[in-house]
């Protein structure tokens, strides 16, 4: 029956196909190191999961940031747990998407022809740490004003530009409300948006080269 | 896979061990929050309970009167608060029958027309007697009554939230 299911959806969709070419592809003798990209791939799953959990109670305004993220942890089910693997997992993305690049870096994976599987990746990092900047702020304790502050402060400091693009960020003068609701924006719907969509170019990439090898004496 | 066979080859178990593991990971985040999502709506609620009408020659015999009262419930974060009707109709000293203002077709509020001696609601045109039998339109059953109680000469009804 199974089986007949299978034939049936195999037939319209090419399944098999997909599964040779995405999940047994060749690959040459490599370590855990190379592990990183799919351990990647599977934490930003998981943030997108218990972030759009999080986002059924918690709401973005000065008012109830702080009192719906203190429901989330004290009154609602498993709150605790949900949000928990979001916060960690922040920092777990940011390390493994770190280290990842490190690997790629010294394996000298960047080289031709994966050049634009390397930029494409430069900008994964660059959403992964706005991402992970973003949503510090969404808690909307001291801890979470204050860094905002600061990393406003420091967007301030690049010449001529600079308190333009602060006040940018900020959506004003002050980190306000309108600042707490476009970091909630970028964080929750833009981000995510273009992650998914780098990440499929990048994943493309990866399929279309195949991985390198462990570079040798002859490299 | 291996027909016949008992034999499992190192990339089938390979194949089992990840599929095992990965659906019990994935059920570790799943379950609990499937239980974040639904809990709400499994809380008992906290406005079921006696309300009190005040004295009971508020309400004079053979008209029936509306009273409105609020009740609240927590909900995640906040109280929230809302309003509902009662008409009472005193039929003698200590006969009361105390019928909700919401009507059961679709939930809008009935008012009680003294000139037709019904109740109407005004949404699907709906009309129901002094007893609250539905004497015409879309409405599936009676208005509900609540429970009364008379103690030293206040009227108190019972609201299951």
């Amino acid at each position: 029956m199974i089986e007949k299911v299978y034939v049936w959806l195999d037939e319209r969709m090419g399944l098999k196909g997909l599964y040779d070419t995405i999940l047994d592809r060749k690959i040459p003798k490599v370590n855990w190191w190379f592990t990183l990209g799919s351990a990647s791939l599977i934490i930003f799953t998981i943030q997108g999961v218990t972030g759009m959990m999080l986002s059924v109670y918690y709401i973005p305004s000065p008012e109830f940031a702080y009192d719906s993220i203190q429901y989330i942890m004290n009154g609602a089910t498993f709150g605790w747990l949900i949000r928990g693997i979001h916060h960690w997992g922040s920092s777990m993305m940011v390390v493994l998407v770190f280290i990842h690049m490190l690997r790629t870096f010294f394996m000298a994976s960047y080289k031709y022809p994966r050049e634009m599987t390397w930029l494409t990746g430069v900008f994964l990092l660059l959403f992964t740490v706005a991402s992970s900047f973003t949503g510090y702020l969404l808690p909307w304790h001291q801890q979470a004003y204050w860094a905002t502050v600061v990393g406003s402060e420091l967007m301030g400091t690049i010449p001529v530009i600079g308190s333009f693009l602060s006040n940018v960020m900020r959506g004003g003068y002050d980190v306000s409300g309108v600042t707490l609701a476009r970091f909630f924006s970028v964080h929750a719907l833009w981000l995510p948006a273009l992650l998914a969509a780098v990440i499929g170019v990048h994943l493309y990439l990866v399929i279309r080269h195949g991985i390198s090898n462990i570079p040798g004496e002859q490299d | 896979m291996s027909s016949g066979s008992h034999h499992v080859s190192r990339r089938e178990f390979v194949t089992i061990v990840t599929g095992v593991i990965g659906s019990i990971m994935a059920a570790l985040i799943a379950l609990p929050g499937i239980g974040f999502i639904l809990a709400p709506a499994l809380k008992a609620k906290k406005s079921t309970g006696w309300v009190s009408l005040g004295p009971l020659e508020n309400y004079p015999i053979g008209v029936p009167t509306l009273f409105n009262f609020t009740r609240t419930n927590i909900n995640g974060w906040e109280k929230t608060s809302n309003s509902y009707g009662v008409y009472i109709l005193r039929k003698s000293d200590t006969e009361i029958k105390a019928l909700t203002n919401v009507c059961t077709h679709l939930g809008c509020r009935v008012t009680w027309d003294e000139t037709q001696e019904l109740y109407g609601c005004p949404c699907h045109t709906a009309f129901f007697d002094i007893e609250g039998l539905v004497t015409d339109g879309p409405p599936p059953k009676p208005l509900p009554q609540f429970e009364t109680k008379i103690e030293e000469g206040n009227l108190s009804l019972y609201f299951e939230g």
